[in-house]
């Protein structure tokens, strides 16, 4: 079986995003990028998978402009197969990313994809429920634990009410939660074993993708600024704070 | 004139209070709202839903198929309800967050995440980055806008309607592919985390699951909800459920009680709506403090007993 992963590229998590002064957008030159966190939880599970025998082979892709290939060896260097780096100027939303990677489907036939949840730039939370709609194929979100046998695939999954587990037939979407795995680290001689991995490139444009970005972002603003609290020194400042603000 | 389908949420034959939240948002777009209520027996919902004011009509779908959440078999009835409407709204629950994208990809809509505030019908604003920027959102006007609505964000619907309920059957063929196992619930006599009024959090400075036992008694002082950082819940001291944050619950209580919580980016995400935000961390520096209305630097283990004692 092959696994596709679903492989972004986003603002490290570790950067405080500064909005720029104009409204136009969130100030990305020079900041550093990296791979969406539950996306390397994606990339470490189909790893996993594959050695345990379920797998065969692991194919990262992703859908980025062309600078995105140092991003992609770093997913050849964590372990996979081979990448497919589908190249785009813009921004795509999920819609559209979900119509891109099913034509990455229709081509390569995977018994699986595993994706983030969400990506941490516009914290969307979509692409994977998309893909697994417009593909006709179960789809078992925010995954805590994965388990596949006899070609089906027992998820559990990370909801409010608790944890809750579904058993779902193989191919399907899979999309991970934080606390599916510990993202392995790349070892420098793996680093420069990916740089003769396959790494296959498709413009946007060749892949045929019906329909454009339908949301239009018209501006960009910094969060409300709450005012500057005050500290206090001991347990009773604290309880007559709380008394005075009507909270007690 | 505005024509919106909200998507009920419910579990163990009640409503959850993120249907009123969405009612509320939709109010705020303005226009004839209906719930939706797909279950296997949506009687006893419906009539809670039909209670929310502003509230046009219900739409009971009774199937056995709908015994359980599962995103790809409701999907494909809500698009078939879906016929007419302007918008369709779930809320940003993990229920929402699961079925929405669905049914937008069914309709050929991209769907707008999380919406904060409602612009105008098709202006909308919601949170990326962690909450560390807000956008404005258009979405076109020849298509329902699908979107979910931001829980934390809205004040839930009061009641005191009396909406006509109307039986709704549906004509789409569901698939057979998923099968729901079971249902593990965090049991709580607790007030629930999302909607409680107050919560008190605890973080890796709480140190063990048995030091835990401090946080909930003030908790239950204060009759407030309890909470948790990532790092409590990968620590292991509590489950996973109670993780407040980008990645956990966003929550938006009038009395947030931050203890041990140095407030990493991703959980200060979870609570920037909260109403009061008291910190108590022993270390001055902690970024928690910077959002905190009230802080105290010192050893949570001798401040929250004494706390507890001084209520």
């Amino acid at each position: 079986m092959k696994i596709l992963v679903a492989y972004k590229r986003v603002v490290d998590y570790n950067v405080r995003i500064q909005v720029k002064p104009d409204g136009s957008g969130v100030v990305t030159d020079g900041v550093k990028l990296s791979a969406n966190p539950f996306d390397d939880i994606a990339l470490e599970e189909a790893l996993r998978l594959r050695e345990k025998g379920v797998a065969s082979e692991v194919i990262v892709a992703t859908i980025a402009p062309a600078d995105a290939q140092p991003h992609l060896r770093n997913g050849l260097a964590m372990g996979a197969n081979r990448a497919i780096h589908v190249v785009s100027d813009g921004p795509i939303e999920p819609l559209t990313a979900a119509r891109a990677l099913l034509k990455l489907i229709e081509k390569e036939q995977p018994g699986l994809v595993l994706m983030g949840k969400q990506a941490i730039d516009d914290d969307a939370n979509q692409t994977g429920q998309m893909l697994a709609t417009l593909w006709g194929r179960p789809q078992a979100t925010f995954a805590g634990k994965v388990d596949i046998a006899d070609n089906r695939a027992t998820v559990i999954r990370e909801v409010d009410a608790g944890l809750e587990t579904l058993d779902v037939e193989l191919p399907a979407v899979i999309t991970t939660d934080l606390r599916l795995n510990e993202p392995r680290f790349i070892k420098l001689p793996d680093i420069m074993k990916a740089k003769s991995k396959p790494l296959e490139t498709v413009p946007f444009a060749d892949l045929g993708v019906e329909g454009g970005n339908q949301l239009k972002v018209s501006h960009y603003a910094p969060p409300p600024k709450r005012s500057r609290g005050v500290m206090v020194k001991d347990v009773p400042e604290l309880v007559s704070a709380l008394k005075s603000k009507g909270l007690l | 004139m505005s024509k919106i389908l909200i998507i009920a949420e419910h579990l163990d034959g009640k409503l959850n209070p993120s249907t009123a939240k969405c009612v509320s948002a939709a109010k705020a777009v303005g226009g004839d709202i209906h719930i939706a209520v797909l279950a296997a027996d949506p009687t006893a919902i419906a009539a809670e839903a039909a209670r929310i004011e502003g509230v046009g009509k219900v739409l009971a779908v009774a199937n056995a198929a709908n015994a359980h959440a599962i995103a790809q078999v409701l999907a494909p009835q809500i698009a078939k309800l879906a016929e007419g409407y302007s918008h369709v709204f779930g809320p940003s629950t993990t229920f929402g967050k699961d079925l929405m994208p669905c049914v937008a990809a069914l309709l050929g809509s991209a769907q707008v995440s999380d919406v904060m505030t409602v612009e105008s019908s098709h202006v909308f604003k919601r949170p990326i980055y962690a909450g560390n920027a807000i956008i404005t959102v258009e979405a076109p006007s020849d298509r329902p806008v699908v979107a979910t609505i931001r829980v934390a964000s809205w004040a839930a619907a009061g009641e005191g309607g009396s909406a006509a309920v109307e039986n709704a059957s549906v004509e789409a063929s569901l698939p057979t592919h998923t099968k729901f196992v079971e249902l593990k619930q965090g049991k709580s006599d607790r007030p629930d985390l999302q909607s409680a009024p107050r919560v008190v959090s605890g973080g890796r400075g709480v140190g063990s699951a048995e030091n835990f036992s401090i946080i909930f008694s003030l908790a239950d002082k204060l009759g407030a909800g309890v909470g948790a950082s990532r790092a409590a819940v990968d620590a292991g001291y509590v489950p996973n459920d109670m993780q407040v944050g980008q990645t956990g619950k966003i929550i938006a209580p009038e009395l947030y009680v931050a203890i041990g919580i140095s407030g990493a980016i991703q959980h200060l995400t979870g609570i920037k709506d909260a109403g009061t935000i008291v910190a108590i961390n022993k270390d001055a520096e902690a970024p928690i403090f910077e959002v905190a209305d009230i802080g105290l630097v010192g050893d949570l283990f001798q401040i929250v007993p004494e706390l507890e004692k001084a209520l």
